[in-house]
């Protein structure tokens, strides 16, 4: 009686098994996508003007933007996304282990990652630097004056790295009290347990805007003290779909270049007499998405799909947002900023 | 007359000495081939995706700051360093809880044996109500507890020349006497954001500390109440024709007897308690589990770092039960 | 000469009475004067707080759903909180249309594991229910079948997930632990050292550094491309962790048969197996259900552990429901009491059942001890 019971309960255990477990081909990402239908996008827990999630459960942001342009050049809809939202520390063994396709978490671009990690960054959707955000009436005015001070950091992150160099620099040994959870560390901030908190300065303005409860009570610093250029990133060993994601980005930047817009993509398509919106679009002889192993409205349907990236910049960070950022160094090259399209063609 | 069978002939692969073999030979191969099929598939995988492996990370320098530790740690320090700043704070926390733990549960235990009603409906409400609710729970409970409750730094509550604010707890600590033989001390004084020199508690620490003490005292008072119910009436009964009143008899009688009984389940709660330190890892305290998650994620030596984690608990592990046997067999009852 | 006459002595005091509230009274808590100050300071300590609690807790308390309400001067516990947020604290992110499914899981799951618990239950066709129970669970909760919507694992949480991960940890731990034990007390040196080896090494770490290995090492340890859910890993985290201390729980067990029931099953022919499974194993799991009903107990509490692999589980739920949002955040604490009491209940009614469970094998082991 007993082995009978043991062998439903093995039965049950192997059946549960095969239901979940999903054979993907790591190689060849855009087959699997294909297959699959839909994309698996790596997103945080919630980051707003990134990504986040609403009370209902549909997701939105820059790097969701990313990800819904992705699915409208390949999948031929922009809905047909999984997005999984990964903490700071499963997030780079969830793209390695092939649970997602991409990661689209405003990760930073660092060597290390690029090198030890087995990953890609893509392009840097956005250039940010890491700050710090105290309290108004702590009268700080700049960050060197947080000397001995407690300082609150999420674990597993750049910024854990950039403050201690930061604090050996210039001498100010800097206590962190490092969370692993974004939200303990935001509840340990906003509670008065540490008197700076310190991440991306995008990531603290969203944070500002959506968990202090007086947002003008919170001051952003204006020092940076790093680099961080953001943007999504692949698995290495797919040349093909890593190019896909480079150039869809590329498309929605230069995209704004050119002034293709959600309203007037489908008009341009077939009125424009300018060779470089053709291409982009379609509209003419040369079909780019072939190169890719797309068709030839990859690009037209991811601009119809999210808009070009001012667009989404001003409808996830712009003033049009809660987060309210100006664009400062993500405008486009010609205007002052650092976005620069590569050419497609 | 009968015909005896030729136990000779007895086919030698029908022994239970041979199945014995055989089961074993069958069992070491499927574990060999399961730890190699796991093994290939890492060591690919790692490959595949250009993930590096190996000890060598540990000379490399930390790059990242430690919130609090016995010694100074900078960044510029190697990872093995960073390790051993963790390893400190673990022990920090089991080796005080420990000790605290014991003196509640062991109270606890004893006062379920009171006279006084109340003490004895006190004593099991608490191991009831402490013994049911999750530890993370707890300590998550009791961090809140710090962090909310207590006023900010620069309005901390003083007792004397004690503070008690959210920067935590701060005290004077002797300073080691200089030139001059007087013993001087730091003391805490209010600065400009926090609390500065004087020694400090951190309220992760004590959040930790606190909420491991009186979970695990619960659960020590249960060990302690049922050593004591398992000594003999007789003993008791004897110690009262002896004179001795309810304290004495459970001072210089029960418990002593009860050790016997009390020690090998003790161990296993202040094993609990060791290993129950890793959570700390959700409130911010830089245990060994905390700076072994940040290198983790630092270098992408997963494999390496959770087994650094897992080898020092083992050895804590095992340190803690060899204490605790040399200590059962001396404090074992010589029986004629 | 007179008789003498009687002469009754004066009437002693009555003894003291031993019965009734007042001696009660008498003996537990004024016994001596230390006794009585005790009582006297203790008591009114007690008093003191317990009204305090009971007028934050009931009678100043706010229980509308209106976070400007709970600002207000003077109010106590803000249970608004709860009433606000109670859908995303028991079920997590589980779409908010569909979720009577898993309110219905969570249900029958209960049911099943009250009607395992009741001796009127006890047949053989309790196996049976089990895996109907169990397929219905996974089918309510996943969809995909009979026009139900798909929800992916990931969104599965709050407290039918807690269940979930319990029940089902403890019942594939089962088969893994007795499998363990036996092979703890093995003649094969082999295969007593492999089991050995597993015991004291998953019980020598914490669940949390197990639940990293399931989260970070699992992928890798899986051929190229074959990725496996995350809840299915953390189940298998916390399986192998609870079926190692089950084991050394049945190998205690085990230890207490006497020798004699094995030289007996031996001299009536039976083989190794015949023997444990009809004669040694019966009365060893008998002898531990209470021990097991504690495993039971651990595995349910330390369920809360996996919201730091991101399973959103009570715990967990609980974060993410109020830590993002500003308005609610301050009533962390009224969030953390709901979700201690849920914990509370369900483990304080398992540790009960496991008293009586512990009552019920003894009736027929009590004898009366004389004692010397």
């Amino acid at each position: 009686m007993k082995l009978n019971k043991l062998t439903t309960m093995a039965a049950v255990a192997a059946a549960l098994c095969t239901v979940f477990a999903a054979p993907s081909h790591a190689g060849k990402t855009l087959d699997a996508i294909k297959a699959r239908g839909q994309i698996a996008c790596g997103v945080s827990t919630g980051v707003n003007g990134f990504s986040a999630a609403d009370s209902t459960g549909k997701w939105s942001g820059l790097d969701v933007d990313v990800c819904k342009a992705l699915a409208a050049a390949t999948l031929k809809d922009a809905n047909k996304v999984k997005y999984v939202p990964l903490t700071s520390q499963q997030r780079f063994t969830a793209l390695q282990s092939g649970e997602v396709d991409i990661l689209a978490r405003n990760t930073t671009f660092t060597l290390t990652r690029d090198a030890s990690l087995g990953l890609h960054s893509t392009v840097t959707n956005y250039y940010d630097g890491q700050g710090f955000m105290v309290p108004v009436k702590s009268k700080i005015k700049n960050a060197k004056q947080l000397k001995g001070q407690t300082v609150c950091v999420q674990s597993g992150t750049t910024s854990e790295k950039n403050l201690a160099s930061f604090s050996k620099a210039n001498g100010l040994s800097l206590k962190p009290i490092v969370f692993e959870k974004f939200e303990a560390a935001n509840a340990a901030y906003f509670s008065g347990r540490c008197v700076a908190y310190t991440t991306d300065a995008s990531g603290l303005a969203s944070i500002r805007s959506k968990e202090a409860k007086d947002p003008k009570e919170h001051v952003i610093l204006s020092d940076l003290i790093s680099k961080e250029p953001l943007g999504p990133v692949v698995r290495r060993g797919d040349d093909e779909w890593f190019a896909i994601v480079k150039w869809v980005i590329y498309g929605t930047m230069e995209a704004e270049e050119y002034g293709v817009t959600q309203a007037n993509v489908d008009q341009l398509k077939t009125t424009s007499t300018d060779p470089a919106v053709q291409r982009l679009l379609g509209g003419g002889n040369e079909d780019m998405g072939k190169l890719l192993g797309l068709d030839k409205d990859w690009l037209a349907r991811a601009i119809k799909a999210t808009g070009n990236y001012g667009e989404s910049f001003e409808r996830n960070l712009g003033q049009k947002s809660s987060v309210n950022l100006p664009r400062g160094l993500n405008n486009q090259w010609n205007k002052g900023g650092l976005i620069y399209a590569y050419p497609i063609r | 007359m009968a015909h005896r069978p030729s136990q000779n002939k007895r086919s030698f692969w029908r022994s239970q000495a041979f199945r014995g073999r055989l089961y074993q030979a069958l069992a070491l191969g499927l574990i060999a081939a399961v730890i190699w099929f796991l093994t290939h598939n890492t060591l690919q995988n790692m490959a595949l995706r250009g993930i590096r492996s190996g000890f060598d990370f540990l000379t490399d320098p930390a790059g990242f700051d430690i919130g609090e530790s016995l010694f100074p740690f900078d960044s510029g320090q190697p990872y093995w360093q960073a390790f051993g700043v963790g390893l400190l704070n673990t022990l920090r926390i089991a080796l005080l809880g420990i000790v605290l733990t014991t003196m509640l549960g062991t109270l606890l235990g004893v006062g379920r044996f009171s006279r006084n009603a109340l003490v004895r409906g006190v004593c099991y409400v608490y191991v009831e109500v402490f013994r049911n609710v999750p530890v993370l729970l707890q300590l998550l409970m009791w961090y809140l507890l710090f962090t909310e409750a207590l006023p900010a730094a620069t309005e901390a509550w003083t007792l004397g020349p004690v503070f008690l604010s959210k920067g935590g707890l701060s005290f004077p600590i002797p300073l080691w006497p200089a030139e001059d033989t007087t013993l001087a001390f730091d003391f805490p004084v209010k600065g400009e954001f926090a609390i500065e020199h004087g020694g400090s508690l951190t309220p992760e620490f004590l959040a930790v500390l606190l909420g491991l003490t009186f979970y695990t005292a619960a659960f020590v008072a249960e060990v302690v109440r049922s050593g004591i119910q398992s000594v003999d009436r007789g003993q008791r009964e004897a110690a009262v024709a002896l004179g001795l009143n309810p304290r004495q008899s459970m001072r210089l009688v029960m418990l002593p007897q009860a050790l016997r009984v009390i020690i090998p389940p003790l161990t296993n709660q202040f094993l609990n308690l060791t290993k129950n330190s890793s959570l700390a890892v959700a409130i911010g305290y830089p245990d060994v589990v905390s700076i072994a998650n940040t290198a983790l994620n630092q270098t992408g030596r997963a494999v390496e770092c959770i087994a650094i984690v897992m080898a020092v608990y083992l050895c804590t592990s095992l340190a803690t039960a060899l204490l605790m046997h040399g200590y059962n067999r001396r404090a074992a009852i010589q029986e004629r | 000469m007179t008789a003498p006459t009687f002469q009754p002595i004066a009437p002693r005091p009555a003894p003291r009475r031993t019965e009734g509230l007042l001696a009660w009274l008498r003996i537990n808590l004024f016994g001596d004067w230390i006794t009585g100050l005790m009582t006297v300071v203790l008591g009114g300590a007690l008093l003191y707080l317990m009204t305090q609690f009971i007028s934050w807790a009931i009678f100043r308390a706010s229980w509308h759903p209106n976070f400007e309400a709970c600002r207000v001067d003077g109010v106590g516990a803000c249970w608004g909180v709860i009433a606000e947020k109670y859908r995303l604290i028991l079920f997590g992110r589980y779409p908010f249309d569909a979720q009577w499914r898993p309110m219905l899981a969570t249900v029958l799951m209960l049911g099943l594991l009250v009607v395992s618990c009741t001796r009127a239950f006890w047949h053989a066709w309790l196996g049976l229910l089990w895996a109907v129970v169990l397929t219905v669970f996974f089918a309510l909760m996943y969809g995909n079948v009979l026009g139900l919507a798909r929800v992916e694992t990931d969104r599965w949480g709050g407290l039918p997930l807690t269940l979930l991960l319990a029940t089902l940890s403890m019942a594939m731990a089962f088969p893994i632990a007795v499998l363990v034990a036996l092979g703890r007390r093995s003649q094969l040196p082999a295969i007593r050292t492999f089991c050995a080896l597993y015991v004291e090494l998953i019980r020598g770490v914490p669940l949390i550094s197990v639940l990293f290995m399931a989260s970070f090492m699992f992928p890798l340890f899986m051929p190229e491309g074959f990725t496996v859910d995350v809840l299915i890993r953390v189940l298998l985290g916390i399986t192998l962790f609870a079926a190692a201390y089950m084991a050394e729980v049945i190998s205690g067990g085990l230890q207490a048969i006497p020798q004699g029931q094995i030289e007996a099953a031996a001299t009536l022919g039976l083989s190794y197996w015949q023997t444990q499974r009809q004669v040694v194993l019966p009365q060893a799991l008998a002898l531990v259900v209470p021990s097991l009903m504690n495993n039971f107990i651990s595995t349910f509490k330390d369920t809360s552990l996996v919201t730091i692999v991101s399973l959103y589980e009570l715990t967990g739920a609980l974060s993410l429901a109020l830590n993002s949002d500003a308005n609610w955040r301050p009533f962390m604490l009224e969030g953390y009491l709901f979700i201690a009491l849920i914990y509370f209940m369900f483990c304080f009614a398992m540790s009960r059942y496991s008293l009586w469970v512990e009552q019920q094998f003894n009736r027929g082991r009590k004898r009366s001890i004389e004692t010397p």
